[in-house]
């Protein structure tokens, strides 16, 4: 039918340690976690798919790629779990290159496709399962696997240093204080409602975010912290890579940490993963059935915070804009209706989506795959044109993205696909545009 | 051979099915016991919300994004059911008194599984997305869904020898009740479960909807 088979890309984490494989090992990994996973969902899943299909509408790999059929949820297992069982692990080298490139880059698993399947089918956890035999026999794109060092050695996914995570808030603080000079990020306040986490990159490469938490907790009269030690950072790219046991270790030390600070809840910045990381992965993998400590995301947080008045709105943003729902906090957390209720709180001109909430498309960029680095970029852009095309018909100037994936992930099909649309996070949009500073918090002369 | 079909055959396929389908049944849900994530997640009312939900025709967006696909699926699936179900001449061949279907009615019906099944081959074979992952199990799956209703259609009119088609038609059927459990038609049996899995999934643990 005129699909082309994938172009060649090189990766070193693949390539380089499937030369050192034996047959023999990938056959013993394979079964090994097939036995483990040959659990009720799994035996169930693979007895029931009729292999309708349906699921190819869903993807957004397959609707870019013009129904593609290699890009479809279903074709997506066939070329991984489905072979395997079939041919009891016994896989040619060729095949985990190909299965690992599906699995790493070829899926966000951002699970629109159980709401398409008639079954219900959790076909992410398919993926999930090749990454897990993946990671087990060292076969993970470079760039992710260097990112899950980095959460292994530092418990936080950039290699950012104690002294260099302490600095930043200090700096970020005084950065706040030219808006608001009461305005602080304390450390290690025991007691706290609060316990503010952000995901590494936060630090590392957009600090302002920082300051503008502290803007907001400030003005919104918050008792709030950020940890001085390890467990600040909620980020999660083990839970992506197949490495379950340092995903458990991040969420443990996450959670711990709020425990110790003894706040009440946990808020948590624009990230999407975290969110699922700290909520749904993260307390299964540590046997606690919910999470020990309320986790809230910033969308749940701005919408209270504003909703109650704690936030007052100066000016409402007049350009036209639109937004993104992240898959882990709007399909796979429900908070879609807050999201627009603080849109339209904010903005003029809100521009909703279509499809949009549960339904909306994924960016192409969670569930690791942006972490698989600059290799797999022209891929990843490339597999979401749909995403591109529907933010184009929105006619919006700017589109909030609540989700660092989110953001990156969009800034780079934007650009790829000739939209031009500022990305901006949520944050951004209520200290630079928004939110008043309230009389007694404002610099006197 | 007729006594045979229409007498022991069909109780030994039936014993065969319920049993089976008991296994099925059973097996599963032990595994899902062991499976700490699985069952003190699931809640009774997210479930049901669910699966009403995708038994309604046109119930979710999967269903109004493909109309035809749903219409087909919808009414191939009702007549298979209950086509066989309600006929009166199995009835009278079992010797019980049920509501029955009027002949020209189970006559349709039987047209309609006969012509979905066919729309289901053609998409098979046509669809490139659908014909990368159909196997040459998924076709005998379908050609033997339909061989029934076909063998029933012909005898229905004594086309061809009558005694003939009648027998074909019984084993047909028999065949049928015995692969319910062991093939992909289990899916029958286990779309209540995957759904409310995922129903609870989304609903309980997630705050969202599967649909």
């Amino acid at each position: 039918m005129g699909f082309k088979p994938r172009e060649e890309v090189a990766d070193q984490g693949i390539d380089k340690r499937l030369e050192e494989l034996s047959l023999e090992q990938i056959e013993q990994t394979i079964n090994k976690v097939l036995a483990a996973e040959m659990n009720a969902r799994m035996t169930a899943y693979l007895q029931t798919c009729v292999h309708c299909g349906l699921c190819a509408n869903a993807c957004h790999y397959c609707l870019s790629h013009n129904m593609d059929p290699k890009y479809a949820p279903v074709g997506k297992v066939k070329d991984t779990v489905w072979e395997m069982v079939k041919k009891k692990g016994k896989v040619s080298k060729e095949f985990m290159r190909t299965a690992a490139r599906i699995a790493y880059t070829e899926c966000n698993t951002c699970r629109r496709c159980s709401m398409y399947c008639p079954f219900g089918i959790d076909i992410a956890y398919f993926i999930i399962t090749t990454r897990r035999i993946c990671h087990l026999l060292g076969i993970v794109p470079q760039y992710e696997q260097d990112t899950v060092n980095s959460h292994s050695a530092t418990f936080n996914q950039m290699w950012v240093q104690q002294d260099e995570w302490i600095d930043t808030l200090q700096w970020q603080e005084e950065d706040a204080q030219g808006k608001i000079p009461l305005a602080r990020i304390p450390l290690e306040k025991e007691g706290a409602d609060i316990m503010y986490s952000v995901i590494a990159p936060e630090p590392k490469i957009l600090a302002q975010l920082l300051a503008n938490a502290s803007i907001i907790m400030t003005a919104a009269g918050m008792s709030w912290t950020m940890p001085a030690t390890d467990g600040w950072d909620n980020s999660n790219m083990a839970m992506f890579s197949g490495d379950f046991e340092t995903s458990a270790r991040l969420e443990r030390l996450h959670h711990e940490t709020a425990i110790r600070l003894k706040v009440k809840r946990i808020v948590m910045g624009e990230c999407g993963h975290a969110y699922r990381g700290a909520v749904y992965d993260g307390p299964k993998s540590n046997s606690w059935m919910f999470p020990p400590i309320p986790v809230v995301h910033a969308i749940d947080f701005y919408h209270e915070i504003i909703t109650q008045g704690k936030i007052k709105i100066a000016k409402k943003f007049d350009k036209p804009i639109t937004v993104q729902d992240p898959c882990n906090v709007i399909r796979n957390a429900g908070l879609g209706m807050k999201l627009r209720e603080i849109m339209k709180a904010t903005c003029s001109d809100f521009r909703d989506v279509e499809p949009r909430l549960g339904h909306n498309y994924c960016c192409a960029a969670g569930g690791g795959v942006i972490n698989c680095g600059p290799p797999w970029k022209k891929d990843r852009v490339k597999g979401n044109k749909i995403k591109a095309e529907q933010l184009r018909a929105t006619g919006a100037e700017y589109v909030v993205t609540p989700c660092h994936n989110c953001h990156s992930g969009i800034e780079d099909i934007l650009k790829e696909f000739n939209v031009h649309m500022h990305v901006i996070f949520f944050s951004e949009l209520l200290v630079d545009h928004c939110m008043e500073i309230p009389e007694h918090l404002k610099a006197k002369d | 051979m007729y006594e045979f079909v229409s007498g022991p055959l069909f109780w030994i396929s039936l014993a065969i099915c319920v049993a089976g389908s008991i296994y099925k049944l059973v097996t599963v849900i032990k595994l899902a016991r062991k499976d700490k994530v699985v069952l003190p997640y699931m809640r009774l009312s997210y479930s049901m919300k669910s699966i009403g939900r995708w038994i309604t025709p046109f119930g979710t967006r999967s269903m109004r994004l493909t109309p035809i696909f749903t219409a087909v699926a919808f009414s191939f699936h009702i007549c298979l059911l209950f086509t066989p179900l309600l006929l009166l001449a199995h009835h009278e061949l079992l010797g019980i008194r049920l509501i029955h279907l009027p002949d020209p009615v189970a006559h349709v019906m039987t047209a309609i599984v006969i012509i979905g099944g066919l729309f289901f081959l053609q998409r098979r074979l046509l669809v490139p997305y659908v014909n990368n992952v159909t196997y040459f199990s998924d076709i005998l799956l379908l050609l033997l869904v339909m061989a029934p209703f076909v063998t029933g259609f012909l005898a229905y009119y004594q086309w061809f020898d009558y005694r003939t088609v009648i027998t074909l038609h019984m084993i047909f059927g028999c065949v049928m009740l015995v692969i319910i459990p062991f093939t992909r038609i289990v899916h029958m049996l286990f779309f209540a479960l995957t759904r409310a899995y995922m129903a609870c999934e989304f609903g309980y643990v997630r705050n969202s909807q599967d649909w």
